[in-house]
């Protein structure tokens, strides 16, 4: 046993972890990082709206309605004279809280329950799978407006109604992935080794699928706000005098020829968002991949 | 040395296949291994030798119960594994692990070399912060790594190296068996001979016991002192290494053993050679009788109508064929 000395005043090499090394690659990709500076600065200004902005949001002018975008108001104003700027910012507030509530929610539940599902197999997995192909069978726009309306009109309630519809695709991803990848070795290796479902499950399994996961999660992010804005324009949604990116885009689109600016900044900085959301979440994929080149 | 640490009887690993998708029955079952038991001493290394499909690895997984038997005992220190669930089979996995064949899927990809071998010691909570440290590095070194690698990724090592790894995972409890499913047979060639010295010098420091699964009759040869021969989920012959080699009693070891090739052209060219003709039988219906008389050069009429049970010919050699019961052929 001499040989423990012997190790034990080796140089090792710089510390590392997975994070810190995805961190490492992440800071390579110039467009990932350009789109996660963007969408923190979208967040930041999302939450520092009601401080920064000198109109709160719902204060009608009547002196200053339909203005077009100006020194003073520098994205316009509405056709009640309300300042589009403070509008736009505490839309995407709204649009960004709905996004990421409804993706956590349908990440968390997605993934356990895929990953539980495809680790067991067999009659679990056929029984959780059936379950989901009975909710996805439901039109799910339909399940989020009865929820809505049962329930009553409730921002919160809207949260959850769109993350109960959305974790079904997530789960699917998952369950295919972990399908796969329980029958590698290493998993076998693990399970000879007496390591405990449920850290396979956590160590092995899921991060070994995490790649389509991220994808499909900032995915998620846009189609979650996308459907926000539908049902906000079907009057299920936010309701005025709050304002998401949804229902400030389809208010400005019925004065789309008086008043383009009313469309345009909410649609932009809808798309800015989406755009960084999409970008961020590949650069992401790629950073958490050992196997790519630092 | 005659101590037993693992004794199998009667395994049987079958895999049902289903039809139908609403109401699945089961029409029939791949008959992977059918009925074997053998026993594994303390201390030696038994060679499993077997062409592909012939149920090798499953018998290497049913004893680890990485795969539940269909039926029949694995009695490890006169424990049946075969009958344990949950935690209890847990705790004794810590004294029997397994060594992969394919070191490129069998180390988890997003983790590093430091934490794969720690994994084992994490587990059943054996050592944590320094300690942990001091070991897994202790480990890499005993199998001929450099211990400072232990924050790189499997996918920046070679395919001897990730055995390696992969060896001293299998090392980490200290275990009384392992089970090495080919390991060396995904690897070059110059790397299979360094990778054989190491499983026996470890074999020697630890005291080990090998179950040594392979295809290549000549890798077996260098490390074990029993051979089981196994055809179609059967054990057809199983005997000491020098009876083995030196007499061969089943008409399929003799085919293996003469398809060996040996480094000297003049004798390779004299020496004749068994060719087994056709094609392993499905083992999802398996041929009745002896399972190998659609290909022995032997097969009698009584072959394909009577199963011959494996028999002990004096001194431990046992083989399952009727050619020793009756007057042998001419030919023989």
């Amino acid at each position: 046993m001499s040989s423990i000395a012997a190790v034990s005043d080796i140089q090792l090499e710089k510390k590392s972890s997975l994070w810190l090394d995805a961190w490492c690659r992440l800071k390579k990709n110039k467009m990932a990082m350009v789109s996660s500076f963007l969408v923190v600065a979208f967040f930041l200004l999302a939450i520092a709206v009601p401080i920064l902005s000198p109109f709160p949001i719902d204060e009608v002018h009547y002196d200053s309605i339909g203005m077009a975008p100006n020194t003073l108001h520098w994205f316009g104003t509405d056709i009640l004279g309300r300042d589009m700027l403070a509008r736009t910012f505490y839309g995407l507030r709204i649009s960004l809280a709905v996004g990421l509530t409804a993706t956590l929610v349908s990440f968390a539940i997605g993934v356990v329950y895929g990953a539980v599902a495809g680790f067991y197999g067999g009659k679990v997995d056929a029984l959780m799978m059936r379950f989901v192909d009975v909710v996805y069978g439901l039109p799910y726009m339909f399940f989020v407006i009865i929820v809505m309306s049962v329930f009553g009109n409730n921002i919160l309630i809207l949260f959850m109604a769109i993350g109960a519809v959305s974790w079904l695709t997530m789960a699917r991803i998952v369950r295919g992935q972990v399908l796969s990848i329980s029958q590698k070795e290493f998993v076998e290796a693990a399970r000879s080794c007496g390591v405990r479902n449920r850290t396979i499950i956590f160590r092995h399994l899921i991060p070994n699928a995490l790649g389509p996961i991220i994808v499909y999660t900032t995915l998620m992010v846009p189609r979650t706000i996308l459907v926000e804005a539908f049902l906000s324009f079907l009057g299920l949604g936010i309701q005025p005098p709050q304002a998401s990116l949804g229902s400030l885009a389809s208010d400005g689109a019925s004065a789309m020829d008086l008043y383009p600016w009313l469309i345009l900044f909410p649609g932009v900085v809808l798309a800015i968002l989406l755009f960084a959301l999409n970008y961020f979440g590949d650069g992401l994929r790629d950073a958490l991949d050992p196997r790519m080149k630092k | 040395m005659n101590d037993i640490l693992l004794e199998i009887q009667q395994l049987k690993v079958h895999f049902p296949i289903f039809k139908g998708t609403l109401f699945p029955r089961e029409v029939g079952a791949v008959q992977a291994v059918n009925g074997i038991g053998f026993s594994v001493r303390r201390g030696e290394t038994l060679g499993l030798v077997g062409e592909s499909g012939c149920g090798k690895s499953t018998t290497g997984r049913a004893l680890l119960q990485l795969i539940r038997p269909t039926s029949g005992q694995v009695l490890f220190e006169g424990k049946d594994l075969a009958d344990m669930q949950g935690e209890e089979l847990r705790r004794m996995r810590r004294h029997m692990q397994m060594i992969f064949q394919d070191p490129f899927a069998s180390l988890n990809p997003r983790m590093t070399v430091g934490d794969i071998v720690a994994e084992p010691l994490v587990t059943f909570d054996i050592a944590s912060g320094k300690e942990l440290q001091t070991r897994v590095q202790h480990l890499l070194h005993e199998v001929g790594m450099d211990p400072k690698f232990i924050r790189r990724y499997p996918h920046e090592f070679s395919g001897g190296q990730r055995q390696r790894i992969g060896i001293a995972r299998a090392l980490a409890l200290n275990p009384k068996f392992i089970v090495a499913d080919e390991p060396i047979s995904a690897l070059d060639v110059s790397i299979q001979a360094q990778i054989m010295n190491l499983l026996a010098d470890l074999k020697e420091r630890h005291n080990l016991t090998y179950l040594f699964i392979s295809h290549d009759l000549a890798a077996v040869r260098h490390l074990s002192h029993r051979v089981a021969v196994m055809y179609l989920g059967k054990i057809v012959e199983l005997a000491s290494h020098d009876d083995i080699y030196s007499t061969p009693k089943h008409p399929y070891t003799q085919a293996l053993l003469s398809a060996v090739p040996i480094p000297d052209p003049a004798v390779q060219k004299k020496r004749e050679r068994i060719v087994l003709r056709g094609d392993l039988p499905s083992p999802l219906h398996p041929p009745a009788g002896c399972r190998f008389h659609t290909r022995c050069p032997y097969a009698m009429p009584h072959c394909i109508a009577v199963d011959p049970p494996l028999r002990d010919y004096g001194d431990g050699h046992f083989a399952a064929c009727h050619i020793f019961d009756t007057p042998p052929p001419s030919k023989l």
